[in-house]
């Protein structure tokens, strides 16, 4: 069987259909769009299409919404950044302990300028508590900044309902969409969100092209001061191939939109389903109940996620995982340890996240694979009595290394 | 995925003596669960001969540390308590052809697996005398706690004292900013402000020799010298001691990791450098290994 790329949130394959419409533009309109000669002409043209296909896909009033930006980073940046030095004078912000690292190393930056940083914790499931939230918007907040859905359990925020809260109390809202964004259905237009994150390479588009969705009227400094392009809001010569891509790939997001919420949820159901009703400690965290249909996370406990894909990538297969030695860091996935996911189990969590180029013969090869890898590592475990193929009695108090 | 060599993968895919030794007589647990390593080491000690006669081992943990695990049982089976004490991290690493920067705390976990299984096999107490920070220089493999210590300990000021005392930050430099956070927390504790301009702290200053020296007072110029050197093999885990000095030659003893490191004969140049600098006039070092013949021969001569 070919490899099996189950790690979609790390980033996608690039559409072939993508790849496509994006080869002129490296070879033919290769013009700058601001140039006025024939290998210019249509670059104008295409970047205004792709601008509308990105609007549509979101749900934005108007087109002149979308700031074409390098990747997700450089619009969550340019988000909060733009936030405070629009209002000098709030000098906190607001975000929850789950953010990706684009958001949470950038605030963590900014708390050493002095400013200060709420961060909302979640619950066991990885849930936002709302009434905390209420209590910490004030006048002071420059910006909230919450992310649609996390990328390690695929928990969706209700964004919706915050930016609502925020917006009452007089507060910016932005959120970081990158996971979110062609997976679930949205209409910007309809909300009070004022800023939004968009990253190319997670549907299906080249990496090296983002978005920031930037609601008309929201006050603005640009990150990147130079030339007109994008209104000025962003300088430097577009990258016309992959703007015209993401275009398309917004496109094609929006045509897939029912297959990823039933067909790809079903992967992921049958798969998780399989994994935790055959092999013994494991189980699916955050909330289970308001997930993206592509992600789930499992952890399985008394093993070693680094040393789980190893085994998955020697079969073949290709995930990821939240345990410390994966990131190069000695703790294990801020997003686990917020969840209060015991150690012994958040080392081991494995996340599968699924595209529409998954079939449900890949399943059905990982459920095949799976409780062997787990067998084989469970048996090195200090932790694990394979004899009778349970944790050993007690583990905690049977195995009681000299901590480092 | 980390670029693990090929040894590394061999251990991890097919680990040798994976499992608890059915009649240990020593065992070793060590770890740190929060980094997600955890080791149990359990070996069959020969009572009369202290020869590691099986050896096993069950881990949680990553694929290097399974592979640390492995390597280490094979390296110790048939050798004698007090051989497999002398296995460093440094040789569990080399018998792996190497392990990532991030990654050496694995093989440092199978050295101090081994340390607490002597300890129980002997009836003393292991304790754990090292802390771990968080990986700051990724080119030396320098973490956080060491970085501190330093700055405590030699009242280093800036980022250019930071990698003269414990090399980080003097490879690719990323770290630099890392480096300078740390500065400022442990300046900031001592009361002290950070100035990145700061000129570099000075260095342990040995006066120059201006006049003859006796004998006596030579050793001792020799002493000092070694002296100022000290913290920087010290933060490297080793550590040179004075063995004799005959005529224009000091005999030396690299101690901990000097020995038996590849930089030693570089460490030895550099002191030779130093003392040279100090003294004034032409000085050999040499390493006292080298010594014995000369000193039967001198022996011989008094005889």
């Amino acid at each position: 069987m070919p490899d099996i790329y189950l790690d979609n949130n790390a980033t996608t394959k690039v559409d072939p259909a993508v790849v496509d419409v994006m080869i002129p533009f490296f070879l033919e309109q290769y013009g700058n769009p601001s140039s006025i000669h024939k290998f210019a002409d249509g670059v104008a043209k295409a970047l205004k299409k792709a601008r509308g296909q990105v609007q549509e896909l979101i749900g934005a009033e108007h087109d002149s919404e979308i700031i074409f930006t390098s990747c997700g980073t450089e619009s969550d940046s340019t988000a909060i950044l733009s936030a405070i030095k629009a209002q000098p004078n709030r000098k906190e912000i607001i975000t929850t302990t789950v953010e990706h690292a684009a958001i949470l190393n950038l605030c963590e930056n900014l708390e050493k300028e002095g400013y200060t940083i709420h961060r909302l914790p979640v619950d066991k499931c990885g849930r936002l508590n709302l009434e905390a939230y209420k209590k910490m918007l004030s006048d002071q907040v420059a910006i909230v900044s919450v992310m649609w859905a996390n990328n390690e359990t695929g928990t969706i925020f209700p964004v919706v309902e915050m930016a609502e809260m925020a917006n009452a109390a007089g507060v910016m809202f932005h959120t970081d969409a990158v996971q979110a964004v062609g997976k679930i259905p949205m209409m910007l237009q309809d909300t009070k969100i004022d800023m939004l994150s968009i990253s190319g390479h997670k549907l299906h588009a080249p990496k090296g092209i983002g978005v920031l969705y930037l609601r008309r009227g929201t006050r603005y400094r640009p990150l990147l001061r130079g030339g007109h392009q994008e209104r000025g809001r962003r300088a430097g010569t577009e990258n016309t191939a992959s703007i015209v891509g993401l275009g398309k790939a917004c496109e094609m997001a929006m045509e897939h939109m029912e297959y990823e919420n039933v067909q790809v949820k079903a992967m992921r159901d049958r798969l998780e389903r399989g994994i935790v009703e055959q092999i013994p400690n494991s189980f699916i965290t955050g909330d289970l109940n308001n997930r993206l249909p592509n992600t789930t996370d499992i952890a399985f406990e008394y093993i070693e996620g680094e040393a789980i894909l190893m085994l998955l990538n020697k079969a073949g297969i290709a995930a990821s995982s939240g345990s410390a030695c994966t990131s190069g860091s000695l703790e294990p996935s801020h997003v686990m340890r917020a969840m209060q996911i015991p150690y012994t189990a958040a080392h081991g969590t494995i996340r599968f996240s699924f595209s529409r180029y998954n079939t449900m013969s890949e399943v059905d090869e990982v459920l095949k694979v799976m409780p062997d890898i787990v067998a084989t590592l469970r048996k090195l475990s200090p932790y694990w009595d394979s004899q009778n193929n349970v944790p050993v009695a007690n583990p905690e108090a049977a195995f009681t290394p000299t901590f480092k | 995925m980390w670029d693990y060599s090929e040894k590394v993968k061999e251990h991890f895919f097919t680990p040798k003596n994976a499992g608890a030794v059915v009649d240990a007589n020593a065992i070793g647990e060590v770890g740190s669960i929060s980094c997600g390593d955890a080791l149990r080491l359990t070996l069959k000690v020969n009572p009369e001969s202290e020869i590691i006669e099986d050896a096993g081992f069950q881990t949680f943990g990553c694929g290097s540390a399974i592979a640390s695990s492995s390597v280490l049982t094979e390296i110790i089976k048939g050798k004698t308590l007090d051989e497999a004490l002398k296995v460093t991290n440094q040789d569990i690493a080399n018998e792996l052809d190497g392990l990532p920067p991030e990654k050496m705390h694995c093989s440092v976990m199978g050295r101090e697996a081994l340390q607490a299984a002597v300890a129980n096999y002997r009836g003393e107490e292991w304790k754990d005398d090292h802390e771990e920070g968080a990986l700051i220089c990724k080119c030396f493999a320098i973490d956080a706690v060491m970085i501190e210590e330093m700055i405590w300990a030699n009242k280093l000021r800036t980022v250019e004292d930071v990698t003269n005392f414990t090399k980080a930050g003097g490879g690719c430099a990323a770290c630099h900013e890392d480096i300078e956070a740390i500065l400022e927390k442990v300046l900031a504790e001592k009361g002290e402000k950070f100035d990145p301009t700061a000129a570099p702290i000075e260095k342990v200053e040995v006066e120059k020799v201006k006049t003859p020296l006796t004998n006596l007072q030579r050793i001792k110029k020799i002493e000092e010298v070694l002296t100022s050197l000290r913290p920087q093999l010290m933060a490297d885990g080793g550590d040179v001691e004075l063995v004799e000095v005959i005529d224009n030659t000091a005999y030396v003893n690299m101690t901990g990791a000097c020995n038996g490191c590849q930089m030693a004969a570089m460490t030895i140049a550099g002191i030779q450098q130093r003392l040279m600098e100090v003294l004034g006039e032409f000085i050999r070092v040499v390493p006292a290994s080298e010594m014995k013949k000369l000193v039967n021969i001198q022996g011989a001569g008094h005889a």
